[in-house]
């Protein structure tokens, strides 16, 4: 119990550290000339193409991200597995084999279906 | 008597807690001059040398010029999220530091100092998410700047530490299948008990886990999130001054992470080398923190060299490096090292 209150006292600290310099430079700086193009968006010295970038934006991994959720969800159930290996014994080993065996086949389902994919080769 | 406690419960902890939170900084400032002037070296060229010996002051130098620097916030940025990113990235980039240990422990007396500020049974798992946190000031820095670079760096960055993340678990999975516990501290004693580095023992987890390292790190050759040519600076575009210095700080905090990571899991954190031999008994008289630093040296100089020697990847190409080489491999490998560790 010890130990975690040591991580809560550095949360703290380690959270008070990043805002109090973040605020302390702020306070020391002794220049501020806010003007025209500085406050533009940068695009490589153009004016910007449109004002914000707040418009639809392809993003091409959202089936990534679903396949990322079972594989870290997975991996994070081998974890126990892992630890205690030698008390589960072949009963333990044949349960993880048909596990990873399922997780597999899904695998290989969205290599198939062309989830894993992105970008050129998709086209 | 009440002092003794004062001081055993509250100053020195404090005080391990200044240091680990310095720790990093101090890195970054070693890190940047050595990146600067190797990289320069290898590419034949002087890098800095004027600023101190062997422009060691250079990082100084840089660092003293942020603090001076104006702090610029474009008019349709999101006010809040702008000022939360960086200090959500360097937090969470020093608040990994607290479950890593960085040497054994020293006795002093009746006194027995660890370094390291938490144990926990279950580390290694909480190093990983904590420093996966980073990834939200990631977003918010890219969307809060309104602007098309930092939008596109920010979404590459996710997706890459996305992809990257499995590899990671999967190596990491055989790691503790090994020393049969995710406790960081555990995990080295189970080396220093088995007289050998679960890096020779494990090399495909090794490879595998360096590999999706850099990733993770978005460094070279797998910056796309920061491709200078093709995103100017990605996430942080618009970031300037010390803001700019948070996500900068950060960056390298996290590359000291991953490098005590691999040390601690594949190369015996702080114990001495060639522990078998009798000639090279004499190495254990180097104190455990001395080593463990070399080693991460020396793994943050693989950075330095690796970027200076490989070309940068393209998008889709890292993307399936992942999600077609690594995964399998990691996949493949954790049920070979299974098997054969029922069958011996």
């Amino acid at each position: 119990m010890n130990n975690y209150w040591y991580f809560f006292l550095f949360l703290i600290i380690s959270i008070a550290f990043s805002v109090f310099l973040l605020a302390f430079i702020s306070f020391i700086r002794y220049r501020k000339n806010e003007s025209g193009a500085k406050r533009t968006p940068y695009e490589c010295g153009v004016d910007p193409a449109t004002p914000t970038a707040r418009e639809s934006y392809s993003i091409r991994f959202y089936l990534l991200t679903l396949v990322f959720i079972v594989f870290e969800v997975e991996t994070f159930f081998l974890f126990p597995w892992a630890v205690i290996h030698d008390k589960l014994k072949l009963f333990g080993l044949i349960e993880v084999v048909i596990f990873l065996a399922i997780l597999g086949l899904g695998y290989v389902y969205a290599w198939k279906s062309k989830a894993l994919d992105f970008g050129r080769s998709l086209e | 008597m009440t002092n003794t406690g004062f001081v055993f419960d509250v100053l020195i902890p404090v005080g391990k807690i200044v240091a680990v939170i310095l720790y990093p900084m101090l890195m970054t400032i070693v890190m940047i001059w050595l990146e600067r002037r190797v990289v320069a070296l290898m590419q034949k060229r002087l890098g800095p040398n004027r600023v101190g010996f062997q422009g060691i002051l250079q990082p100084f130098a840089d660092a003293f010029k942020l603090f001076l620097k104006e702090d610029i916030m474009q008019d349709q940025a999101d006010p809040l999220l702008f000022k939360v990113a960086p200090v959500l990235v360097m937090f969470s980039s020093l608040l990994a530091f607290c479950f890593v240990p960085l040497g054994e422990p020293i006795r002093i007396g009746t006194y027995q100092l660890t370094l390291w500020i938490a144990q926990s049974p279950v580390g290694l798992l909480l190093v990983l998410g904590l420093s996966s946190i980073s990834v939200f000031g990631v977003i918010f820095g890219g969307w809060a700047s309104n602007s098309k670079y930092p939008l596109m760096g920010a979404l590459r960055s996710v997706v890459q530490i996305l992809s990257y993340e499995i590899p990671i678990g999967l190596t990491v999975l055989s790691v503790v299948f090994f020393a049969r516990s995710i406790d960081l501290v555990e995990i080295v004693n189970h080396q220093s008990q088995a007289k050998i580095w679960f890096g020779f023992m494990l090399p495909v987890s090794f490879v595998v886990f360096w590999i999706s390292a850099i990733a993770e790190t978005n460094r070279a050759p797998f910056d796309l999130p920061e491709a200078e040519s093709e995103l100017v600076a990605g996430y942080h575009t618009e970031y300037s001054g010390m803001k700019f210095a948070f996500f900068y700080i950060a960056e390298y905090a996290h590359m000291v992470l991953v490098s005590s990571l691999v040390v601690i899991m594949f190369f015996g954190g702080w114990l001495a080398p060639f522990p078998n031999v009798p000639a090279f008994a004499f190495l254990k008289v180097i104190p455990g923190f001395v080593w463990y630093l070399v080693k991460i040296m020396f793994f943050l100089y693989l950075y330095v060299w690796i970027r200076a020697t490989l070309p940068r990847y393209r998008f889709d190409e890292l993307i399936r490096l992942a999600w077609k080489w690594l995964i399998p491999l990691a996949l493949l490998n954790f049920l070979v090292v299974a098997l054969i560790r029922y069958i011996l």
